[in-house]
């Protein structure tokens, strides 16, 4: 046998520089593909934290969501009564410190506390054995949609048309249309009202998790913190923007305030992957333990300003459960906290503060 | 056994292989998480720290390998320009995959994270909490990253050009062929 073609001959040179080049292009097309460059329809935590920014502006240094906030800290006094269930050490009987945060959804650091009627609660647990559990809760049993690729929609429908400033109607209803899942939320905001306090609120994980055993063995959950106070309020004064931080001040100067860390146990077969449904309500509920915060101070100079109150941040004992957002929170949290830490650190190509829009 | 002064040891070659396998794979894993917001963030996240900590582990290994046994010389005939290119882009490639995961610790460190390597395995912080230096830690991991995926495709182009057109014995001495 002999090779037909010489092994210096100037084709099969040809043939091994083009083998080269394709090994190399291969190598670099798959890379731009799967990094996200070469697949530019990809639904990236980029582009739905720009989204927020094409939506309110960009504030630097702030979240690019629920931007508006206070510091809160306290603790976590388990009874022990959730232990049957997982095997985190927040939840063996005793306290565990916990840095918080309360906030308003939206991109404006300076939006007027009455412009939404949703709070939230996020709250980092610290373990004694350095894991652990970070969860950001809102005061609604169910969230719009389902998945990233319908809150993307959303967010693009509620985006301002640049004539008005203002949303199109025409988008936002064709939206909704076109997502019948948000039914059970609209019945809610229909009726919510902004709230003259942090403190009388509920606060709903959303999402389902899977609480974990000692013996492996795994039991789909919801939380909600359920508060002490119940009590109105005080009534909203009027004019002032920034009230709910005033009132918080002014209730935590006369003492702590309370939650109850309610967790719901799913049956079988109940969604876990929908955070649009509420499970039935004749599910077991168990009272974990309590929640105190005792102090809050601003989120410039507080501790929970450079937390990232990634929900898939779990201590062994809680897991993350099938739920799409889930992912795509905790992506989409690590790329505004990238951007407000750059900003932080003044790093070429971030947004500086001059560079801020005041809506 | 004179062929044996022209292949690098079998530890070295295991290594390099197994590592270009790894490196690989975390590059990709690595560009591919930050651009999903699916469930393949998740498990592609679960599979990068722990990673990152075993090429970390391989790669002083690997260090203490090629000092203890230096390598093949390159052909004598090799022009000087390519002789400095290869051994410098080699040195860069060691430098990057001991830095990277090292850069990745820091990085979560400083971010006031917990460094998880699965449910309940919890490395220590290696870096004091700060929002700063976790950007310019964050930024420098892509970077490098970036960095590590370029020289790996000269360092890939290179090895081809000895195998197939230079045929000089350089790509046979990490294949193991005599």
């Amino acid at each position: 046998m002999h090779d037909p073609v010489p092994p210096d001959s100037p084709a099969r040179r040809i043939g091994s520089w083009a083998l080269i080049a394709a090994a190399v292009a291969a190598a670099a097309v798959s890379f731009g593909y799967v990094g996200g460059w070469l697949a530019p329809q990809r639904l990236t935590p980029a582009r739905l934290v720009n989204q927020f920014q094409d939506n309110a502006g960009t504030f630097a240094g702030y979240r690019r969501n629920h931007a508006k906030g206070v510091c809160v800290t306290g603790y976590f006094d388990s009874n022990g009564r959730a232990q049957a269930y997982s095997m985190a050490q927040v939840f063996a009987p005793g306290r565990t410190p916990v840095v918080g945060r309360f906030a308003i959804p939206g991109s404006n650091p300076y939006a007027p506390d009455s412009s939404v009627p949703i709070r939230s609660m996020a709250l980092r647990f610290t373990q004694a054995n350095g894991q652990q559990w970070r969860t950001g809760m809102n005061s609604m049993p169910v969230f719009p949609v389902a998945t990233p690729q319908a809150f993307f929609a959303q967010l693009q429908a509620q985006q301002p048309d640049p004539a008005t400033g203002k949303p199109d109607p025409a988008k936002v209803a064709a939206f909704f249309a076109a997502h019948p899942e948000t039914a059970a939320f609209r019945a809610w905001a229909k009726t919510a009202k902004p709230s003259a306090s942090f403190a009388t609120e509920s606060y709903w994980g959303l999402n389902a998790f899977v609480f974990v055993d000692a013996n492996g063995k795994r039991q789909p959950v919801r939380w909600r913190m359920a508060p002490e106070a119940v009590d109105a309020g005080a009534a909203v004064k009027s004019g002032g923007a920034d009230y709910l931080a005033a009132d918080l001040d002014e209730r935590l100067a006369h003492g702590p305030l309370r939650w109850h860390l309610q967790v719901t146990l799913a049956n079988p077969g109940d969604p876990t992957n929908d955070a649009t449904k509420t499970w039935p309500d004749d599910r077991r509920t168990i009272d974990a333990g309590t929640l105190v915060l005792e102090r809050t101070e601003p989120q410039d100079s507080g501790p929970c300003r450079d937390i990232n109150y990634d929900p898939l941040v779990l201590p062994a004992g809680i897991a993350a459960s099938d739920d799409p957002l889930l992912p795509a929170r905790s992506a989409a949290y690590a790329d505004s906290f990238l951007r407000r830490t750059s900003e932080e650190a003044h790093l070429p190509g971030s947004a500086t503060p001059s560079a801020e829009t005041k809506r | 056994m004179k062929a044996a002064t022209n292949t690098f040891t079998l530890a070295a070659r295991v290594l390099h292989w197994l590592m270009a396998a790894m490196i690989l794979a975390m590059l990709f894993i690595g560009v591919g998480m930050v651009a999903s917001v699916s469930e393949r963030h998740e498990w592609l996240l679960a599979i990068h720290k722990p990673l990152g900590i075993a090429i970390l582990i391989l790669a002083v290994v690997r260090l203490a390998v090629r000092l203890r046994h230096p390598p093949p010389p390159l052909p004598a005939d090799l022009p000087a320009l390519q002789k400095l290119a290869a051994l410098a882009s080699h040195w860069l490639l060691y430098f990057l995959m001991l830095a990277m995961p090292l850069i990745g610790w820091a990085m979560l460190s400083a971010g006031g994270y917990p460094v998880m390597l699965g449910t309940s395995l919890r490395l220590p912080p290696i870096f004091p909490t700060s929002p700063v230096a976790f950007a310019v830690l964050r930024h420098m991991h892509t970077g490098f990253a970036m960095l590590l995926f370029l020289t790996f495709l000269a360092h890939m182009a290179a090895a081809l050009y000895h195998g197939l057109i230079r045929r000089d014995g350089v790509l046979s001495s990490m294949l193991g062929q005599r």
